[in-house]
């Protein structure tokens, strides 16, 4: 299994809350940054929080957003955010 | 509908308090706990993690840190049929016998 993006792609995170555990925090739904780095791919948490075996691996991917894309009243426009971010939860922007 | 631990730009919940204590034994007891619950394979943390994040918003917002890990450890096992509550309510009346 290959990984969908490579570092320099623009994503768009999606936005759900299923009454599940996940990992994709609230803030950053529906918001487009970029990929900075694939990670590698493991057992998806999702499965795994319920005592699953998180197969099949998902890749995980550390993306950066601007900081004034995320918060209204932000305003130094080179800061970024980091932070990392399974496949299944990126679409292409 | 987020949930209680998904924090990010919720309004007016303050700054986060970064200070760092001595831990107390207790607190040692339940990581240690942890990992020897985790190292025998009967749950993951993962798992404990899910059921942290599963608090009402009063408990997450009330217990600390080591109090909602051992809340959750208590509801794992029973969740797995290891303990039930019965077992775990007996002992605890037994220790606050022998405290006396």
């Amino acid at each position: 299994m290959e990984p969908k993006f490579k570092p320099g792609d623009v994503v768009r995170i999606r936005e759900d809350y299923p009454a599940r555990h996940f990992r994709t925090p609230g803030y950053v739904q529906g918001k487009t940054g970029t990929i900075a780095a694939v990670h590698n791919a493991f057992r998806n948490p999702e499965s795994l929080a319920y005592g699953g075996d998180g197969l099949p691996r998902q890749y995980l991917y550390l993306v950066y957003l601007t900081q004034t894309h995320l918060w209204e009243h932000y305003t130094a426009a080179q800061d970024k955010l980091y932070i990392d971010i399974y496949e299944h939860w990126l679409e292409r922007a | 509908m987020r949930h209680v631990h998904d924090r990010g730009g919720w309004p007016d919940v303050g700054a986060v308090n970064p200070t760092e204590h001595n831990y107390t034994v207790w607190e040692k007891r339940i990581h240690a706990l942890m990992r020897v619950l985790t190292r025998h394979h009967l749950f993951r943390v993962d798992e404990m993690r899910r059921t942290i994040e599963s608090m009402t918003l009063h408990d997450y917002e009330t217990l600390s840190y080591y109090e909602r890990w051992i809340t959750a450890i208590e509801h794992l096992m029973i969740e797995k049929g290891v303990l039930t509550c019965k077992e775990i309510e007996e002992r605890i009346a037994q220790v606050e016998t022998l405290q006396r």
